[in-house]
């Protein structure tokens, strides 16, 4: 990453400069180290990336979205997270938190894009409104799609931050009047890296981050493009309270013994069993609680389509097509029952249409019981 | 008079058919029990300990149990379908030859809306399958197919065994575990579908025929009329033809 004249800021340097100690540095690295999955004899080789690569080039492109991910960023766990993050990656274009705005603001991308070309990651949060010529998003006189497009020509690699970024979210929810499409769908010649989530978890985001930092190279990535140290399992698989699901014990209603007990909350919809994220082992909030411990079910934020994947607080199978209230077991039984009617009825019309042909063969058998002959 | 009314014995399903659909039978209705308890657990009102009840985990354990028995049955089935006898070979189950049109004529004509024919005519008796039937277990495969396919995908997050983890590509594929989840469900009721439609008939075969019908997946025999059985010049030899 070498190739501008002026000599860049490492990581390190800059931490160091922001007032904070070399202890704070170290514990930042075995901690955003374990949280990648690595071991502890690689926390010295995160240490010493940091303290010799110089901060990447960042632009961090917003479209349709509700900034929520910048937020879950900001105030993320430990402090260095958010500041080696935000302030250190050399974040040269973040309409959110850049001082500068209108023409400055677009100048200085512009700048980092032809500087850094083939260098910067570029960071997307936010959908692309393919509908009616991409006029639901402008930014600085241009189409959302022309901006990705203009920013992603000279990216090293795309990070998709966040549900809308990833897999399009709320706007993509179904009318979606927008046709607000995810980023992997339009940009097909750069590594992505989705990282759904709304917001995805800020440690998750970091790791990211300084996985590449450190190694060069993207993290191991799933069919889904994610990283697998973060979403490899399912909530469920790591929930604290999948005992009680084991178990078969669950909460009925919200306000019942059961959920006071802390029981599980899969009959109250809890998508845990369908979402890929690792809420339950790094949580929220410098790791106080995530939704679950917090007596919500998961609501499978970090999935596809999961605004349209059926009510929150029920576990029913939608059958598109038959509704909003169409589970699918509400349709099998009722086609269950007309099938059963439609069975007695042909039954009962092969006995009358068949008649002579069965009372012949009865007659008959009848005959031969009665002449039996030993 | 009489002699035109002989019943001959007739091997039907070989011992092989027999068991895989029985092993279906009971993999099935494990299956699907196991498959509603999982979907929709009861709430066990009971104070205890996580620690002492295992019930969804027991339910989840013979769910899984009976799907590997289901699809090491199919992939057995297949198998068989290459060195069975005629009503067992995939060749059975082509449905394109002039032949097979005019038997699902005469199926659903006979047997679905119940018309008479005027002069029986036991040529158009099937002896295996008839044709509609063989068109329905065709659709029960692939069916069957999707099953296995979007459960062992869900199943394979949690596995290390390769022969799950060959089914990873399936969630990705469907977008989620959601999707994945969704489409297993519904399936699902097809096979219930097919249970009652499928008992049904072997009853109405079985009391309007007079063939032994039902009893043929137990001994395998079925009966057709002596003049559908070639006799050679010593041995009876149990050729049919359909």
């Amino acid at each position: 990453m070498a190739t501008t004249k002026e000599k860049k800021e490492t990581y390190y340097e800059s931490i160091i400069k922001n007032g904070y100690n070399r202890r704070d540095f170290m514990k930042f690295s075995t901690y955003i180290a374990a949280y990648m999955g690595l071991e502890t004899s690689m926390v010295a080789q995160v240490a010493k990336k940091l303290e010799t690569t110089p901060r990447m080039p960042v632009i961090w492109e917003h479209y349709q979205e509700c900034t929520c991910c910048s937020e879950s960023f900001i105030r993320s766990n430990h402090p260095i997270v958010a500041d080696i993050i935000l302030d250190k990656i050399s974040l040269d274009y973040t309409q959110t938190l850049m001082a500068a705005s209108g023409h400055q603001a677009e100048a200085a991308k512009h700048e980092t894009m032809e500087k850094y070309k083939g260098e910067y990651i570029l960071c997307v949060e936010g959908s692309i409104p393919m509908g009616d010529d991409g006029n639901y998003c402008c930014i600085a006189g241009k189409s959302a799609l022309e901006s990705l497009k203009e920013a992603a020509a000279g990216a090293k690699a795309i990070i998709a931050w966040g549900s809308c970024a990833s897999n399009g979210c709320v706007q993509a929810a179904h009318p979606n009047p927008t046709e607000a499409t995810p980023i992997h769908k339009i940009i097909k010649d750069k590594p992505i890296i989705r990282v759904p989530g709304c917001p995805p978890i800020g440690e998750v985001m970091a790791g990211v981050i300084v996985h590449v930092v450190t190694f060069g190279v993207l993290p191991e990535l799933d069919r889904l493009g994610r990283p697998k140290a973060f979403y490899s399992k399912r909530v469920h698989d790591t929930c604290y309270r999948r005992p009680y699901f084991d178990a078969g014990l669950y909460a009925q209603s919200f306000d019942d013994a059961n959920a006071k007990e802390g029981y599980c909350l899969y009959k109250l919809g809890c998508k845990g069993p369908s979402t890929y994220n690792s809420c339950g082992t790094i949580k929220w909030n410098n790791g106080v609680s995530f939704p679950i411990q917090s007596g919500h079910g998961c609501i499978g934020c970090s999935e596809e389509n999961f605004w349209d994947n059926g009510p929150f607080y029920e576990r029913a199978t939608n059958v598109p097509g038959f509704g909003i209230e169409g589970t699918a077991d509400d349709i099998g039984k009722v086609a269950a029952g007309v099938l059963a009617g439609g069975i007695a009825i042909h039954a009962i019309a092969a006995n009358i249409s068949k008649k002579k042909e069965l009372a012949k063969r009865v007659s008959e058998a009848t005959k031969n019981e009665e002449n039996l002959k030993y | 008079m009489e002699n035109k009314k002989t019943f001959r014995r007739i091997y039907v399903w070989q011992l092989a058919v027999r068991i895989f659909h029985w092993l279906n039978v009971l993999a099935l209705i494990l299956l699907i029990l196991t498959g509603f308890l999982i979907a929709n657990p009861p709430a066990l009102l009971i104070k205890a300990e996580a620690s002492d009840i295992y019930m969804m985990g027991t339910a989840r354990f013979i769910h899984f149990l009976a799907a590997y028995l289901f699809f090491f049955v199919m992939i057995l089935r297949l198998y068989w379908a290459i060195i069975g006898n005629r009503f067992a070979r995939w060749t059975a189950f082509m449905p394109f030859n002039k032949k097979v049109w005019e038997n699902i004529k005469h199926v659903l004509k006979i047997d679905i809306l119940l018309m008479n024919e005027k002069v029986h005519d036991p040529q158009h008796i099937s002896v295996g399958h008839n044709s509609i039937a063989t068109i329905s277990y065709l659709v029960m495969f692939f069916l069957a197919l999707i099953q296995v396919c979007t459960g062992f995908g869900m199943y394979a997050a949690t596995s290390e065994w390769w022969l799950p983890n060959l089914f990873s590509w399936v969630v990705p594929m469907l977008g989620g575990d959601f999707a994945t989840r969704q489409i297993h469900h519904i399936v699902m009721w097809f096979f219930i579908f097919f249970s009652m439609v499928h008992i049904y008939l072997v009853f109405y075969h079985d009391w309007l025929e007079g063939r032994g019908e039902a009893s043929s997946m137990i001994s395998g025999y079925k009966f057709v009329g002596s003049g559908r059985i070639k006799v050679k010049k010593k041995s009876s030899n149990k050729k049919t033809e359909e």
